[in-house]
């Protein structure tokens, strides 16, 4: 049981990560963003094109950092992948969203983001096949952190919770200390009054692409290390994402990130009682209880 | 010429079907504005509802009361009804796009429960040992299916025409208007809430109604037939066809139809041998196309909405960040 | 400074909520716009501000056509503006309010800072609170601080008097009519008859979308007619 709460916190600072862009962009352009989730499997094939090449350019980039399978290609690839992710959720908000949106038509924001995901994770998976892949063909050997408990932990887990924690802070301190931060927080609180502050709106939403998007890239390239890249990344992380998002209460940033650890917890502690061919509907349920409990989330605040 | 006769009545069964399925749809976004991201849960139900109620006895999994079809169809309806009246009274008080995630998760839950709850539904082998209406009586064969046929055109015509009184009536006014400005509406001391309930679980029942006449075409009912794709088939031929207009919905229906099979047969035909395994993919994108560009380009549908309610025709809950 | 002509303008562009306005404001005077409910009197301020659709009509700012303007370039041209309600940022603290105001003030923004915390003394004791725990008129003043964090020229604002007891009432008009001694221009539009003829300089009467009468503050409020029809009958007293 504590291995499944280990696992739970590991993989929840995965969901953290995707529901804080999520959250972002649910809050600010009121809809729901089936689109998103795709961006962590976007971040997690540019990364692989890039290790692949990085690697290729310079062989010794290919050592491993330390007891992890992570390598300095890797790393770079995922900074790399970030910025590009984060580009491409800002072409796609062009492309399709704002269209949409300037036509007022917020329904039809829903449809297209599902159709927008189709076509994203179809097009990977022409790509790249429609196989598993993995970053590192060498096998991940698990520390065992103690024996009664037993309790096994990969180094690569280690290292994602440890740098998923460590953009959560940034993060965290861009809002809390920095002009920029508190014009986020403005326009999350009242676009209208921010405007009329002077804020330009179109850039403020920009922003937020850029931020969720990168951060669904790190997330991505995090799932990918600590399980297996596939063109269903998204199709998987869909539900714990939104159930993440909505746990925190749509528009808390933090509530996001807290939200992502309790999916991640609930999600494998429910592992004890439940078959694991029920998993994908766990995220549901989640989502269905704090629905009839707490509709708001832990730091939502109601919104018409 | 039977092959090809046989086959435009299997294409019509199907499309038929699907194009019930669709109008509930357009009662549930078209008229109510109301997101239903899960509407293979609900045609599931109807489907699964169906089977498990008229079909033989079955060791394996419940079910098999071997009720007649007419009822067993009702049961698979009131099965779907249920699921929507649970669902809608949870979350149509809350954002719409709350909806939307609570639906869509409705369906991958149903689907991983019927993949999964052996004893329910037969797990993944599904539902089988199911006889068809009269079959015993009938025999297999083209007369047979254009029998079926003429009952799903007739049971698609009735909810047509069912849809059509509904929309011209006050109720149907009332849907729309809600929609449109729902101060307004509430003003007038009509709950905004119920009545996007009605809807919805109404909505839904029609769309129980297409799973059990599916169910009972295939006399065979598995999770693949549930999954996720199903839905993004009928909003396309929704959103092709024109919210709002159940005629457009039925056109939509044959047309999207019509362009999957057709598209799946030109694939499998002309694709070399390695690339038919992408098939698949090639007509998910194409799908999520029709969908996007159809969004971007002409939102309105084919066969747009002829009935409208004000002048402004548009949807009060817009939020559009001023200065974009 | 600032002319409305013939402004038309409102949400919906075939049913407008202001007709026929024009309104010359001067320059360093108090310009007040009372009228009755439903007159379009925040119209005009929003219209002004760009976020209401003016459909015919034009907004001389300084000589510049500021008609429809985006309402976030206001601070560029020198205006300020500060909504009824809802016109501070309540989960930002005092503090990131002001900071915030400021961001580009560049240099001069510690000096400004400054100055403004000397104005509103309260302010600067509570700096780092929530901006949602204060009252309703240390919330006003934080509105006002944060229109003078970009040393606006012209100041519009909505129903300053909104929600606040008569002493908070008082001081915020002082302060607006003391800020056009610094050079400062107000446009308000006020409910409260009474206080806005007593500190206004010049007034505009609307009503139904229309300019009903204007005048110096001081003549409209001596006027019997303008009391009889305009005002609810009740004859003003300088110094009610």
């Amino acid at each position: 049981m504590i291995q499944h709460m280990v696992d739970g916190v590991l993989v929840g600072s995965i969901y953290a990560l995707g529901a804080i862009g999520l959250t972002m962009v649910m809050h600010m352009l009121r809809f729901a963003n089936f689109t998103h989730a795709e961006l962590l499997s976007v971040g997690a094939y540019i990364a692989l094109v890039f290790d692949k090449l990085f690697t290729s350019l310079a062989p010794i980039l290919a050592t491993k950092i330390g007891p992890l399978s992570m390598t300095l290609a890797l790393s770079l690839a995922m900074i790399v992948s970030m910025a590009l992710t984060a580009a491409s959720a800002v072409v796609i908000d062009r492309l399709v969203f704002r269209r949409i949106r300037q036509r007022g038509d917020m329904l039809s924001m829903v449809f297209a983001s599902f159709g927008v995901a189709l076509i994203l994770r179809n097009v990977i998976g022409l790509i790249f096949g429609l196989g598993t892949t993995l970053y590192s063909k060498d096998i991940a050997f698990a520390v065992i952190i103690s024996l009664d408990p037993l309790l096994m932990v990969r180094p690569d887990q280690i290292a994602v919770l440890g740098v998923a924690l460590v953009l959560m802070l940034v993060l965290h301190l861009v809002l809390s200390r920095t002009i920029f931060g508190y014009a986020l927080r403005a326009v999350a609180e009242n676009a209208s009054l921010a405007q009329v502050n002077g804020i330009n709106l179109g850039r403020i939403v920009v922003a937020v692409w850029l931020i969720g998007g990168a951060l669904a890239a790190a997330a991505g390239v995090f799932y990918g290390l600590t399980n297996q890249i596939t063109p269903v990344i998204g199709r998987d992380l869909l539900m714990p994402v939104f159930a993440a998002a909505i746990v925190g209460g749509i528009g808390s940033v933090y509530g996001a990130a807290m939200g992502g650890f309790l999916v991640g917890l609930a999600a494998n502690l429910a592992l004890v009682i439940l078959p694991s061919g029920y998993s994908p509907s766990v995220p549901f349920l989640i989502i269905l209880v704090v629905l009839i409990l707490r509709p708001n989330g832990m730091f939502g605040e109601a919104r018409p | 010429m039977m092959g090809l006769l046989s086959y435009l009545v299997f294409f019509s069964t199907v499309a038929s079907i699907l194009a019930i399925a669709v109008l509930g749809l357009n009662l549930q976004w078209g008229n109510a504005g109301l997101f239903n991201g899960g509407v293979a849960a609900f045609f599931g139900a109807g489907a699964y509802g169906a089977l498990i109620l008229g079909g033989t006895p079955q060791e394996v999994h419940l079910g098999g009361f071997g009720l007649p079809f007419g009822v067993a169809l009702i049961g698979g309806m009131f099965a779907a009804g249920a699921l929507a009246w649970i669902f809608g009274r949870l979350t149509l008080r809350l954002r719409h796009d709350y909806l939307a995630i609570a639906t869509f998760g409705v369906a991958v839950t149903f689907e991983n429960v019927m993949r999964n709850a052996q004893w329910l539904s037969g797990g993944a082998q599904g539902i089988r040992g199911f006889a068809r209406p009269l079959q015993a009586e009938l025999g297999a064969g083209l007369s047979y299916n254009a029998l079926y046929l003429a009952m799903v055109a007739a049971l698609l015509i009735l909810t047509y025409l069912f849809l059509q009184h509904l929309s011209r009536s006050p109720f149907g006014r009332l849907i729309r208007a809600i929609r449109e400005d729902e101060e307004a509406a509430q003003s007038l001391g009509k709950s905004p809430a119920k009545v996007r309930l009605t809807a919805f679980v109404t909505g839904s029942v029609i769309m129980g109604l297409a799973g059990g006449l599916y169910g009972g075409f295939y006399a065979f009912v598995s999770p693949q037939d549930v999954l996720p794709i199903l839905t993004f088939q009928i909003w396309a031929m929704l959103i092709v066809g024109g919210a709002g207009n159940n005629r457009g919905a039925i056109a939509g229906a044959f047309l999207i139809w019509g362009a999957w099979t057709a598209s799946g047969w030109a694939l499998s035909k002309f694709a070399p041998v390695e690339a038919q395994l992408y098939a698949g993919s090639i007509q998910y994108i194409l799908i999520g196309s029709v969908i996007v560009g159809m969004l971007l380009w002409r939102p309105q549908g084919l066969f747009p909405e002829r009935l409208l309610v004000s002048h402004s025709g548009q949807n009060n809950r817009t939020y559009k960040p001023a200065g974009e | 400074m600032l002319s409305a002509r013939n402004v038309q303008a409102g949400y919906v562009p075939d049913l407008p909520i202001l007709r026929e306005v024009s309104v010359d404001v001067a320059k360093a005077r108090v310009t007040a716009i009372i009228g009755p409910n439903g007159a379009g009197k925040s119209t005009l301020i929003k219209a002004i501000a760009g976020l209401v659709p003016i459909s015919s009509g034009q907004i001389i700012h300084e000589g510049r056509d500021i008609t429809n303007i985006r309402p976030d370039r206001m601070a560029a041209q020198g205006i300020a503006y500060v909504p009824q309600n809802d016109n501070i940022f309540r989960s930002l603290t005092i503090r990131e309010n002001l900071d915030l105001a400021l961001r580009r003030a560049g240099p001069r923004a510690d000096e400004i800072r400054e100055a403004l915390f000397a104005r509103f003394p309260p302010l600067a004791a509570k700096q780092r609170d929530k901006a949602g725990s204060l009252s309703g008129g240390q919330r006003q003043f934080l509105a006002l601080a944060n229109a003078l964090a970009v040393e606006p020229r012209l100041i519009l604002m909505d129903e300053p008097s909104a929600g606040l007891a008569p002493k908070a009432t008082e001081e915020v008009l002082e302060m607006a009519r003391e800020l056009t001694t610094q050079g400062v221009t107000i446009l308000l539009v006020e409910q409260n008859v009474t206080q806005a003829l007593r500190l206004s300089d010049h007034c505009y009467i609307l009503a139904e979308g229309r300019n009903q009468i204007d005048g110096k503050a001081a003549d409209l409020l001596g006027d019997k007619v303008v009391a009889e029809i305009y005002l609810g009958g009740k004859r003003l007293r300088v110094g009610a």
